[in-house]
């Protein structure tokens, strides 16, 4: 009895020695987290409740003004605008993405539906999402606008007048911008909806085509409602994805958001705005922006964690 | 019952069909705006505006050269390499370390740290980039790749995906073994655990360089003045300040081209440890 609880002490004092070394190895991350995100993630919010802005060559502020940046800042029409410009633009790209991202995921794991070449489709399809963003956006630029491939080939075929500009109206702006998301993220999608269902147990469809179910029913009945977690995951990080989107419109209608309707900016997207008020050093307007963003990014985050990570953090 | 059969084969065929006929489309679609990209950087401005020929045009050479000697554009080739390269390096290895000391020891806080780096992990860079910028000012690194390169010593998505890893493919009993032989700590951890993890260090080390080489948010609110600092993202953005009437637009869809070549040819090359690699991290939830 002695013997054994002396053995215990010794591997416990062992076991100590080494995992101070766990503790060690985690310094690099997090120095480095501290001081590129945390404190600037402070900062930022020590910064919204500050008047501060250039006006020509004079500087106004620093002066605590409380709550009045985040006031004013929802009071503008503009967050709402850009906000509803944002969720557009991703509406237009995400619905034709996770439909087609399921079509393909269950072509590509289903044993029974073998599809030749099928890693040379998936090779392609997944092209995109390494593409750099502003040079694909410029890409489309160049065949878009006024004197593009495109627009010209549209204007040969007497679709459009010769004035037509995909870029000067509000829904082709949309649409491209929109598109040019799925094309970037289809890809992706389908290779985590694959995995999805990859993870899907074999015998639940065996036990199924026993019982007589064809592959329509099978999709329906046993893929669909186990792939709802997936589901769920794709929708809040994408949406997170949305929120952060810039490269595409900014090089597109050149950080403008063009075209102008009335007096509304109708592809200018929340992270656009937040360019336009560091640019303009209006400060104070960047750091409630910022706020409200990391707020709203912040929850869906927690969402994600809930609803995919939170049992994995309790095992470790 | 041979009846069934064969209306459920007929019924696999058409949807087999229908699945080719889609895929096809697809690639399609994924691959039309490279070959037009490719057939305009070989024509010039001139052959550009007046028709639209399906052909290769005769200015491939010119246009690069003009790429080579008018622009800075390979000045922005080297400088997007220095950055993305440190970072491939810096958020491999410390993500590799952060994932060890995770999976390896244990200590008081293990669970509150491992929590706290999976409830971050989505938090969009771009809202912090106000206080960011504010830290860079306060180092003096405005104007400097520091605050691009050294920020990637800490991240979280690279952390998970080789945490994920390693719970498959490094066995604790392994690092008892390497301690009764007597190895220490970090030097187990350099010699064993990180060629151990090589396959999955691969993957995110291609990730990482190919998300910094594309970055475009953040490098432009850091450089700005320093045009020769600038990499190949930003160039390719200035490329859409200038008037579309006065642009060289043979030069300018070979600049877009050269921009995107490194980054196309290395995804060919490696696209199967890819493909199939991202599944391998991405949702085991």
């Amino acid at each position: 009895m002695a013997k054994q609880s002396n053995v215990v002490g010794v591997r416990r004092h062992r076991a100590v020695r080494y995992n101070k070394w766990g503790l060690i190895f985690l310094i690099p991350f997090f120095s480095v987290y501290l001081v590129f995100n945390l404190v600037p993630l402070v900062t930022t919010i020590y910064r919204s409740f500050f008047e501060y802005y250039r006006e020509g060559r004079k500087w106004i502020g620093p002066n605590f003004v409380g709550i009045q940046n985040f006031v004013k800042l929802f009071s503008d029409s503009r967050i709402w605008d850009y906000g509803m410009n944002t969720l557009i633009m991703w509406v237009i790209g995400f619905v034709p993405q996770i439909l087609i991202s399921l079509l393909l995921a269950s072509w590509f794991s289903d044993t029974r539906f073998k599809i030749r070449g099928a890693s040379f489709f998936k090779t392609v399809i997944y092209l995109p999402n390494l593409i750099m963003a502003a040079a694909f956006a410029m890409m489309f630029y160049s065949l878009f606008n006024s004197d593009g491939y495109i627009t010209r080939i549209v204007q040969q075929l007497g679709w459009a007048d010769d004035n037509f500009n995909f870029l000067n109206t509000v829904w082709g702006t949309r649409i491209l911008v929109g598109f040019m998301n799925f094309l970037m993220w289809f890809g992706n999608t389908t290779i985590l909806l694959m995995a999805g269902i990859m993870g899907i147990d074999v015998s639940l469809y065996e036990a199924a085509e026993v019982d007589g179910a064809n592959s329509r029913q099978r999709f329906w009945r046993i893929t669909m409602p186990l792939l709802k977690p997936i589901f769920v995951y794709v929708f809040i990080t994408s949406l997170i994805g949305g929120i952060q989107m810039f490269d595409v419109p900014a090089i597109l209608t050149k950080n403008a958001g063009t075209p102008l309707v009335g007096t509304k900016w109708t592809s200018m997207t929340l992270i656009m705005y937040l360019r336009q008020t560091l640019t303009s050093r209006d400060y104070g307007t960047s750091g409630a922006l910022s706020v409200v963003l990391f707020a709203i990014t912040g929850i869906l985050s927690l969402v994600v964690y809930r609803l995919m990570y939170s049992k994995k953090a309790k095992e470790a | 019952m041979s009846k069934k059969n064969t209306i459920e084969a007929n019924a696999n065929r058409s949807r087999k069909i229908f699945a080719y006929i889609v895929l096809i489309f697809l690639t399609v679609l994924c691959l039309v705006w490279f070959y037009l990209l490719f057939l305009s950087a070989t024509q010039s401005t001139a052959e550009l505006t007046t028709s639209f020929k399906f052909t290769f045009g005769s200015h491939l050479v010119e246009n690069f050269k003009n790429a080579l000697n008018k622009t800075d554009l390979f000045r922005g080739l080297l400088n997007s390499v220095i950055i993305s390269g440190a970072c491939a390096i810096l958020t491999t290895y410390f993500s590799t370390l952060t994932a060890y000391a995770i999976h390896a020891y244990d200590f008081r806080l293990k669970g509150f740290v491992f929590t706290f780096i999976l409830a971050v992990m989505m938090i969009p860079s771009q809202v912090t980039i106000l206080g960011f910028v504010d830290m860079l000012e306060f180092l003096g690194l405005r104007e400097n790749y520091t605050g691009l390169i050294v920020p990637s010593i800490a991240a979280p998505v690279t952390f998970y995906y080789i945490k994920q890893y390693m719970e498959s493919a490094l066995p604790l009993s392994l690092i008892e073994a390497a301690r009764i032989d007597g190895s220490g700590e970090f030097r187990t951890f350099n010699s064993i655990v990180l060629p151990l993890m090589k396959p999955a260090i691969a993957v995110q080390a291609i990730f990482a360089f190919v998300s910094q080489w594309n970055n475009f948010f953040v490098p432009s609110q850091i450089i700005i003045e320093k045009r020769e600092l600038k990499t190949v993202a930003l160039m390719i953005a200035d490329l859409r300040s200038a008037d579309f009437k006065s642009m060289d637009l043979g030069l300018t869809n070979m600049s877009i081209f050269i921009a995107i070549f490194p980054v196309v040819v290395m995804y060919l090359l490696l696209s199967k440890n890819i493909v199939g690699g991202l599944a391998l991290g991405s949702v085991k939830g």
